[in-house]
């Protein structure tokens, strides 16, 4: 077990590593000098030549690169050069905004789709099982900045319940913030619920044919007695994969939510960033998201451990 | 084991969320937009293109003088809402000399910047030498370069002498150079703004808004409104749908005129449509490529229907103009009969340049105005003959490298936003790559001149421009707002750099 945390915290490092020459790669050949964009329109060459001398992007490419990896490992982002405040601090805080939308979408999703799914697979020979795999179809379908956009059609600007967007953080107004919570993290947390719920569906009706489950309920379990004693657990395996999977799906989806309901998060500060061409910035949100997807990848394993503990046996 | 590890872990969720709790924190809690009338009054405004910082002296962009000129910053003088006019601000009245290179401005007295320094002459000959100096990096300090020397003559007298006549100069100063800064307030100008202006900065959250307050020692007369949240939205759906739900008042500039007929039939909302400095222009290179063959770019000018692609492309907002003169400056002209549509004299035109069927690369500003009146342009001149090949560049970025300096396109769109910038037609090496030294010589002249001098002149370099045809002008941008019933003071034009809040009320 302890073997197989070190190899996974190996891998991680080393994917790190790569990722962020991907990144630093991509961002040096994408076209667009970040000094001419920043000085804008009628600029003077030497204006631009002083600014990129400030900016450290006349210096050689493996110069940049290893003096900007320096800084990530101490936790010095660098400098924007768009609004020349330090990244470090501006990431952490629009990052604590977008977990709070991912997060409670992945609430949304799962308090959709596991009793959906369940209900879909425990009768899944009997209409209400057949409507509801057909709803989830039509849910995976449904792109999120659609069923944003009817969101607040509906319930912000036809019945005035609910704001049409913006963020107040919990900590100020919890109210606010739960108002402004609510619309957003449905229209993420949706869609994403009928993506769940179909594989939540296709896990129990897998369980529901193992033969130990055959044998609880000849022991006397009622159907839903034995689902939780002993099938739950293993349909479990099979949906934390995709939910850890789904993390990058819905940040990604955040990117274009948090436009709608003009959320200061993470995905409009990255789309800010590339427009500016403010490379440091969107070198250092790319890596920051990198390194999300590949920690909730890293606990999912270790979770697997004590879900199923003859994985982790079987491993090491 | 088991339950000391499930207490850790509920420990590190719980401290985590705590911490959570302050996420997005910013500075300030959101404004709303509960207004009462009085002491304690708010407001609320929308607008598209955020301030990357509050330092306009070394960052470029509209964004940053649209908010803080004339609200937080005031220079000499100002332009009047209403007329156009340059009127005093900061300086109660000036002189200028007979040889028009010396001005002699009275300043205001019992002035204090908001960091409680008071406002003399040495801080207006601190911030135009600061204008010319390494301080200012943005190309509008172009503009102070006709400054020879400032001399402070008294507290409240300062003479500015000027190496040759220049009547751009006192309207630059109407404009974010002539802001003026204190000696004492400048370490942090990217993030604290020290100015002499009715308002100052109470918090700014990135990404969301930037909330400026009264100030209670201004010199002047005291805004009615208090507090003003500007509110920034990329999306223009999201700001229409801001203001319907009532999380704002005043839509600043409507991106999208196909949304204004949702507000023009409701009561709970008023509508204003005026004139902007932005001219939509189709530009030619007028050095390379067909488009350098005179007949090509007249053709091209007669192939389009600027009254239909108004109507396509921006939902018929907007105003038509034949050069690249607003209806507000003192020499417009209306030159929009010079060209008339003509798809057969277009036809006949490429004929005679010898080119029957043509390729043109349209290298579009990838923004939604360009986009649209492209699509149309296109259409328009392949009905004449020509094949507009459209490639939308990204803004600024792309577009900037590839039309702008080194000019490798044959047609491009974008909106020329700055006030009075037909003076570009005098720079050969702008993107426009136009080289005409009667053009160069009549904006020296119109420069130099009287007042009467400058509006004979400008107005000749309007006319030979269009005649020229260095550029076709598909539309001036209106100015779109719309906001709640009991707001007031709203600006019909925007005529200057800034959004003035000073006039702003609420009924």
């Amino acid at each position: 077990m302890f073997l197989h945390i070190v190899h996974r915290t190996l891998a991680l490092v080393l994917t790190l590593l790569l990722a962020s020459i991907a990144v630093f790669l991509f961002m040096a050949v994408l076209p667009g000098d970040p000094a001419r964009v920043a000085l804008g329109v009628n600029a003077t060459p030497e204006a631009i030549a002083a600014l990129r001398a400030e900016f450290g992007t006349d210096r050689p490419l493996l110069v940049q690169y290893l003096d900007w990896v320096g800084g990530l490992v101490t936790g010095d982002f660098g400098v924007s050069y768009v609004t020349r405040a330090p990244i470090g601090p501006q990431i952490a805080d629009r990052l604590l905004v977008t977990l709070w939308l991912v997060g409670s979408a992945m609430v949304v999703a799962v308090v959709v789709a596991v009793p959906l799914g369940i209900l879909a697979a425990v009768r899944h020979r009997r209409l209400s099982g057949i409507l509801l795999s057909g709803l989830s179809q039509v849910g995976v379908a449904i792109p999120n900045f659609l069923a944003g956009i009817l969101l607040v059609a509906l319930f912000a600007v036809r019945w005035r319940l609910l704001p049409s967007g913006g963020w107040v953080p919990p900590a100020v107004d919890p109210l606010g913030f739960l108002q402004r919570l609510i619309l957003p993290a449905l229209a993420l947390g949706l869609v994403q619920g009928a993506v769940l719920t179909r594989y939540v569906r296709s896990a129990i009706l897998d369980v529901l044919r193992e033969d130990y489950l055959r044998t609880a309920r000849a022991k006397g379990l009622t159907l839903s007695g034995a689902l939780r004693r002993h099938g739950l657990r293993n349909a479990a395996i099979p949906v934390v994969t995709v939910l850890a999977l789904q993390l990058t799906t819905l940040l990604i989806g955040a990117v274009v939510i948090e436009r709608v309901f003009v959320i200061p998060g993470l995905g409009s500060l990255l789309l800010d960033g590339v427009a500016n061409r403010d490379l440091l910035l969107v070198q250092g949100v790319v890596m920051v998201l990198v390194l999300a997807v590949l920690l909730v990848n890293f606990v999912v394993d270790v979770l697997y451990t004590v879900l199923d503990p003859r994985i982790g046996r079987a491993v090491a | 084991m088991k339950r000391r590890l499930r207490r850790l872990v509920v420990a590190i969720l719980v401290s985590g969320l705590l911490t959570a709790c302050s996420a997005g924190a910013g500075s300030a809690p959101q404004p709303t937009s509960t207004s009462t009338a009085g002491e304690d009054s708010s407001l609320v405004i929308g607008f598209s293109a955020e301030p990357a910082n509050l330092d306009f002296t070394r960052t470029d962009g509209a964004a940053i003088p649209e908010a803080l000129l004339v609200n937080v910053y005031e220079g000499l003088v100002k332009l009047d809402q209403s007329t156009g006019e340059i009127v005093p601000l900061l300086a109660e009245s000036w002189t200028v000399s007979e040889d028009r290179r010396t001005y002699e401005f009275t300043l205001r007295e019992g002035v204090r910047f908001s960091n409680g320094a008071e406002f003399t002459a040495e801080d207006v000959k601190f911030s135009i030498e600061r204008v010319k100096s390494d301080a200012w990096t943005i190309s509008l300090k172009k503009g102070m370069d006709v400054v020879e020397s400032v001399e402070v003559l008294s507290p409240t007298k300062v003479r500015v002498v000027l190496s040759k006549p220049s009547n751009s100069w006192l309207f630059a100063m109407t404009t974010r150079i002539g802001a003026m800064f204190s000696r004492t307030g400048v370490d942090d100008l990217a993030n604290k703004p020290v100015g002499t202006g009715p308002y100052v900065l109470k918090s700014w959250r990135r990404g969301d808004s930037i909330v400026l307050e009264r100030n209670e020692n201004y010199w002047g007369e005291p805004p009615a409104i208090k507090t003003v949240a500007l509110r920034y939205f990329k999306d223009p759906t999201a700001m229409t749908n801001a203001l319907l739900s009532g999380a704002i008042d005043v839509v600043g500039t409507l991106q999208a005129p196909e949304a204004l007929d949702q507000f023009t039939d409701d009561d709970r909302f008023q509508v204003i449509e005026g004139t902007t400095n932005g001219e939509v222009t189709l530009a030619f290179n007028n050095e390379s490529g067909p488009t350098s063959d005179i007949r090509v770019r007249k053709a091209i000018k007669h192939a389009i229907d600027h009254q239909a692609l108004l109507d396509t492309a921006w939902a018929g907002r907007g105003f038509l103009i034949g050069s690249h003169v607003p209806p507000t400056d003192p020499w417009y002209e209306d030159l929009t009969g010079l060209y008339p549509y003509d798809p057969k004299r277009a036809k006949d035109l490429l004929a005679e340049a010898g080119h029957e069927k043509l390729r043109l690369r349209f290298r579009i500003a990838n923004l939604p105005y360009a986009v649209a009146a492209a699509q149309v342009v296109a259409a328009q001149l392949a009905e004449v003959g020509i094949t507009a090949e459209i490639e939308p560049l990204e803004f600024p970025a792309r577009w900037l490298d590839e039309v702008f300096t080194k000019a490798d396109y044959d047609m491009s769109i974008v909106a020329h936003v700055e006030p009075r910038d037909i003076s570009t037609f005098g720079n050969p090496e702008y993107y426009w790559r136009y080289d005409n030294k009667e053009v160069r010589d009549l904006l020296a002249q119109a420069d130099a001149g009287t007042d009467d001098e400058q509006v004979t002149a400008m107005k000749r370099v309007a006319r030979t421009i269009a005649e020229d045809a260095a550029a076709d002008w598909l539309f001036l941008l209106p100015n779109l707002i719309v906001a709640k019933k009991d707001v007031t003071g709203l600006p019909k034009n925007r005529i200057g750099e800034a959004f003035d809040l000073t006039t702003l009320g609420r009924s």
